[in-house]
Parts: structure tokens; C-alpha cells; sequence
């Protein structure tokens, strides 16, 4: 089992950097290329809501042989309604953001497409935890 | 490959490698084989001239008794405003070829290709240029997952090459064996590409470097040769030697242009993120400015792209003749699938690699994190890499190793300022005299 902690900000010009590490590392223990791909792209989701939205966070992954569980807990304003901010095209980001060509709303829709196990927990003003599970499926099965 | 002479083992071309694949050992650089993408970046950073690229001298012209030079398409942008493809051509067949074949002329039918390719709507999007070697050997060490991207289609050398063959078979009558085929490239990618090419095996015999043999080619303009054949060189296929150029020639669609190593790797990352959806298309190349930034180019690529782009206008408006071309899509497309190089996996075990990525992720705590290069490394998560592998040992950080000095003079001192039982006798004062203060 392993854990890499990645603390964010709201920083625009390094979002993606957790991300990045996060691959390499996953290249390191030779996960299948399938579960890197989707692993890159919930995790990319993750991270960027994080910066998008809340205060500060943390992006962790933890890497089996058969799974990786990627999860982002953030400080920041929470998530009122869940089934609403899952909807496709959605989105709470302010405008400013919206005009960078982020928050297209796709990005809990996204995790969820590419996770085989997702879960939200969250509380207003307090913060939001989304884990995701990606299973290590061997080329062929 | 490394001139042992020249190499300093400083440490510039290990820190600018995209796949960390140099390391320098017994004060000098080493490139790891497997990791390497001959993108050229430590042939171009290297300031004691000491990366070399390898390849062919027009001497191995004579082992065949049928020669095609292959001029890159970049090859018309290296000289002066006069000078037109036809004078080039010219020269180089001066230096010893029986025939050339242009492979802008393999360019303008990978074009058609393109074309189809895109316009089937079937496609991958983004789909990925398969013209530059080094940006296609980049995906198959650090991007394997965008390798399905690629598009089924040879590079304009290898159609050029096919077509050469074709041609000298049917008009001469000739035995493959009989025909060497030269590539005048740009870069060490594509030299590469014909030595350990991506499919079962490569039509072209061997690769001169453009560097090489320009000076040659230089002298000769003085005293032009007229061709045998008229020549005109197809417009299009002319621009695929300029980053930008396959974009123009294929037109229609959402195309996007990149060039320079570190910027595709940017796009690559967008795109392996699942941005980039909108786009049809991407023209990728490893060098600033296209193949004619290329490592083995001897003019500078601001002045050459002038060239280009002045020629490409000047050859639209002229009439152009071109050969007739294959029209089957099977012709063009790629023979074997591209497969990832999996050269960065820390153990074929996967729990045995997890294991040692938390070795690594503890060395790297312990180094001082300033990637200071002295280890032969390119940074300290490298090294502490290298370390897990076997590669390295952990002395090799000259801070490190100051430490443990440290730690061990502070250990002398130590103990040379302890004193067994049997010494430490306090000298007894001659005569009681004086008071005690």
C-alpha cells in the first residue's frame, strides 16, 4: 500500500503538477496503461476542483497490485446539492474561472465516468472528500 | 553517441533530456538506450560539442549498384532566396546517385491520405501525426495511453522510399538488394526510425546527415547542374518540412500545430487529461520550428522558415505535374501497431514495485532536493531512483556524503577528548602555597 500527499492551493499556473507526479509514479510500478490513463484523468478532475473551488486541499492516491484509490479532501465551501453538481454540464464556478475555459461542469460527471467506485461526502462550509476507485484490469481480461 | 574527447561531464545535457535517459558516470555522459527518443535536445545543449549523432557518409553510396538519394523536404529551405529544389537536386545527384525521389512527394500522398483519414469521421480525437519519430518514441516510453491516437499511417520518408523502390524495380528492372536508398535527414529521429524502424523493417538503406554533406553541396551550386528530368516539387508536400506544414496542406478541419520537445509534452499531457476533444488533428514535432530546427540542419530556422515559406508560395502558383500516386487507403496505412515501451517500470512484480516506489519516495526525503546534477543524475527523486534500481548508491550525493563526514569528524573529535580510567591524573601542585580563591 502506498500514499502520496499532495497539498494544492489556488494556483492556476501549477494545477496539474499533483497530477503529473502522480502518473510518473504510477508508470514506476507498471500499472496496466488503461488504469494510468483513467487514474490521470480522475485525478486531473480532482485536482482541479480543488483549485477551482476550494480553499486548499489535499490529492492522495494509494497504489495496490489489483486497484489505485485515488481521494481529494478540501477545505472550502462544500457541495449543497450532490446529485445536482453530478449532472453533466453543471457548474458552480465562478465566472472568471469560466472565462479561463474551466468549469465546463464536467467534472464530477468525468470522475464518475472513468472511476469503477466513486464517493462524495460533504459539508457545507467545512469541506468535500471525493474517493474514487480505479481497478488495475490486465490487458485482456 | 558521445565523443569521449570532448565530454566534461558537466552536467547540461542530462538536466534537459524529456525522458531522463542520460546519466554521467566516471566523469562522463552516458545515454540510457531504452529511454532514449533522439529528440537531439542534449545534442543541441551540449556546449563542448560532445553528442553526436550517427550516421551514414556517402561512402556507403558505392556498395550498391543503384542509388535513390531521399531529400527531406527541409533540405530546399538550407540555402540562399535563388536557389530553387531543381539546382539542389542537381548537386545531390553530383555526389555520386543514380536517382533521387522527393519525399515531399511522400508527403503530398500522406496528405491524401490524411485527408480520407479525417474525413471518415472514425478517427480518434485528437488523432496524432505519425511524422516525427521522436514525438511517436516520446508516447511509447512516457504516453503509451495515447499511442491507440496515432494515426494508421507511414511517414512521408517510408511512402517515398516504397514508391523509389517501386519505380526502379519496374524501370530498371533492378533486385532489391541491388537498390540502396539514402534519406538526407534533418535529425538523428528519423535516423533511428530506418535502423530500428517502428515496423517490421524500413525501405530505406541508410541515412546522410544534411550537415555532412552541405558543404559539398554548397561548392557544387556554384557551378549548377541541369537536371535530366524537369523537376517541380509538389507545393504541399515542400511545406511538411516547416512546423505548420502538414496543417496547410491538409486544410480543412480543427488542426493544432506543436513544436519543440517540451511543448508536446504539454499538449500530450492535455490531451492524455482528456482536454483537447474538439480538436481533429495534431502536427507534433520534437524540434523548434519543424524539421528544419532539426539537430543535423546547418542554417539557422528563422531564416530557413522564411525560405520555406517563400518557396511554398512560389511553387503553388506553378503548374504542378506529380507522379501518379496509389489511391488505396492499405497502401499508406501502418503495417504493425505501435507498441509502448514500458522502460520506466521499476519491477516487472507489481507489488514488489510498489514497495520500492516507497523506497524511493523515503530517499528522496533524505536528499537535499537541490538537483544539483553532481550525482550524474538529472534531480534527486532520479537519483533516489537510481538508487532502488541498482543504478546508484547513495554516496554519490556530494551532500550526503559531506554529512556523513561531518558526522564522522564530529565522531573523532568525540573521542579524542574522552580519557580512559587508566589516564586523566591531575598533577599535584608543588607545595601547598597560595590560598584557594
Amino acid at each position: 500500500m502506498k500514499m502520496v500527499h499532495n497539498v494544492k492551493e489556488m494556483d492556476f499556473t501549477r494545477a496539474g503538477e499533483a497530477t503529473a507526479r502522480i502518473k510518473k509514479d504510477l508508470q514506476l510500478v507498471g500499472m496496466e496503461v488503461a488504469t494510468i490513463r483513467k487514474a490521470v484523468i480522475v485525478a486531473y478532475e480532482a485536482e482541479l476542483n480543488i483549485v477551482i473551488h476550494a480553499r486548499k486541499g489535499t490529492l492522495s492516491v494509494s497504489v495496490y497490485p489489483d486497484r489505485v484509490e485515488i481521494e481529494a479532501a478540501d477545505e472550502g465551501p462544500g457541495i449543497p446539492d450532490i446529485a445536482l453538481a453530478m449532472q453533466e454540464g453543471y457548474s458552480t464556478a465562478p465566472a472568471h474561472i469560466r472565462e479561463m475555459g474551466f468549469g465546463a461542469g464536467m467534472g464530477l460527471p468525468n470522475i464518475n465516468r472513468w472511476s469503477d467506485k466513486m464517493h462524495i461526502e460533504s459539508e457545507i462550509n467545512v469541506g468535500t472528500k471525493v474517493a474514487a476507485t480505479i481497478y488495475n484490469k490486465l490487458a485482456g481480461e | 553517441m558521445l565523443d569521449q574527447d570532448n565530454c566534461k561531464g558537466c552536467t547540461n545535457c542530462i538536466k534537459h533530456c524529456p525522458t531522463e535517459a542520460i546519466r554521467v558516470r566516471k566523469g562522463r555522459a552516458r545515454i540510457i538506450e531504452e529511454r532514449c527518443i533522439d529528440c537531439g535536445e542534449c545534442i543541441r545543449i551540449c556546449p563542448n560539442q560532445a553528442k553526436l549523432a550517427i550516421t551514414d557518409t556517402p561512402e556507403r553510396l558505392a556498395e550498391y549498384k543503384f542509388t535513390i538519394a531521399l531529400p527531406a523536404p527541409s533540405l530546399y529551405a538550407q540555402f540562399g532566396p535563388l536557389v530553387l529544389p531543381h539546382q539542389i537536386l542537381g548537386v545531390l545527384m553530383k555526389l555520386g546517385f543514380d536517382d533521387y525521389y522527393e519525399v515531399a512527394v511522400g508527403a503530398e500522398a500522406v496528405t491524401g491520405s490524411l485527408r480520407a483519414y479525417l474525413a471518415s469521421g472514425s478517427n480518434p480525437k485528437p488523432s496524432i501525426s505519425s511524422a516525427c519519430p521522436a514525438v511517436v518514441r516520446l508516447m511509447q516510453v512516457r504516453f503509451p495511453g495515447l499511442l491507440e491516437n496515432i494515426v494508421p499511417i507511414e511517414a512521408p520518408m517510408e511512402v517515398a522510399a516504397r514508391l523509389a523502390r517501386q519505380r526502379a524495380r519496374q524501370v530498371h528492372g533492378l533486385k532489391d538488394e541491388e537498390i540502396g536508398i539514402f534519406f538526407v535527414t534533418p535529425c538523428p529521429a528519423k535516423v533511428t526510425a530506418i535502423k530500428q524502424p517502428f515496423g517490421e523493417y524500413s525501405h530505406i538503406t541508410g541515412a546522410i546527415s544534411m550537415s555532412t554533406i552541405y558543404g559539398e553541396l554548397l561548392r557544387r551550386l556554384e557551378f549548377p547542374a541541369p537536371l535530366m528530368q524537369s523537376s517541380i516539387s509538389p507545393a504541399l508536400g515542400v511545406g511538411w518540412g516547416k512546423a505548420g506544414g502538414e496543417n496547410y496542406a491538409i486544410g480543412h478541419h480543427s488542426l493544432l500545430a506543436v513544436d519543440g520537445i517540451h511543448n508536446v509534452i504539454n499538449v500530450l499531457e492535455e490531451i492524455e487529461r482528456d482536454g483537447l476533444g474538439d480538436i481533429d488533428y495534431v502536427e507534433a514535432q520534437s524540434c523548434t520550428g519543424g524539421c528544419i530546427g532539426g539537430p543535423l540542419v546547418p542554417q539557422n530556422p528563422f531564416v530557413s522558415r522564411v525560405r520555406m515559406e517563400n518557396l511554398v508560395r512560389k511553387l503553388v502558383l506553378t503548374k504542378q505535374d506529380l507522379p501518379m500516386l496509389p489511391t488505396d487507403p492499405d497502401f499508406y496505412h501502418l503495417k504493425k501497431p505501435i507498441l509502448p515501451i514500458p522502460t520506466l517500470k521499476l519491477s516487472d512484480d507489481i507489488d514488489r514495485a510498489i514497495a520500492m516506489l516507497e523506497q524511493v519516495d523515503r530517499i528522496t526525503t533524505e536528499l537535499p532536493g537541490l538537483d544539483c546534477g553532481s550525482c550524474g543524475s538529472p534531480n534527486c527523486r532520479a537519483l533516489a531512483e537510481d538508487i532502488v534500481r541498482g543504478y546508484a548508491d547513495p554516496s554519490y550525493c556530494i551532500f550526503k556524503l559531506r554529512e556523513r563526514l561531518q558526522l564522522l569528524a564530529r565522531e573523532i573529535v568525540d573521542l579524542s577528548l574522552l580519557q580512559p580510567p587508566a589516564m586523566g591524573r591531575e598533577q599535584s601542585s608543588s607545595g601547598k602555597e597560595g590560598k584557594v580563591k
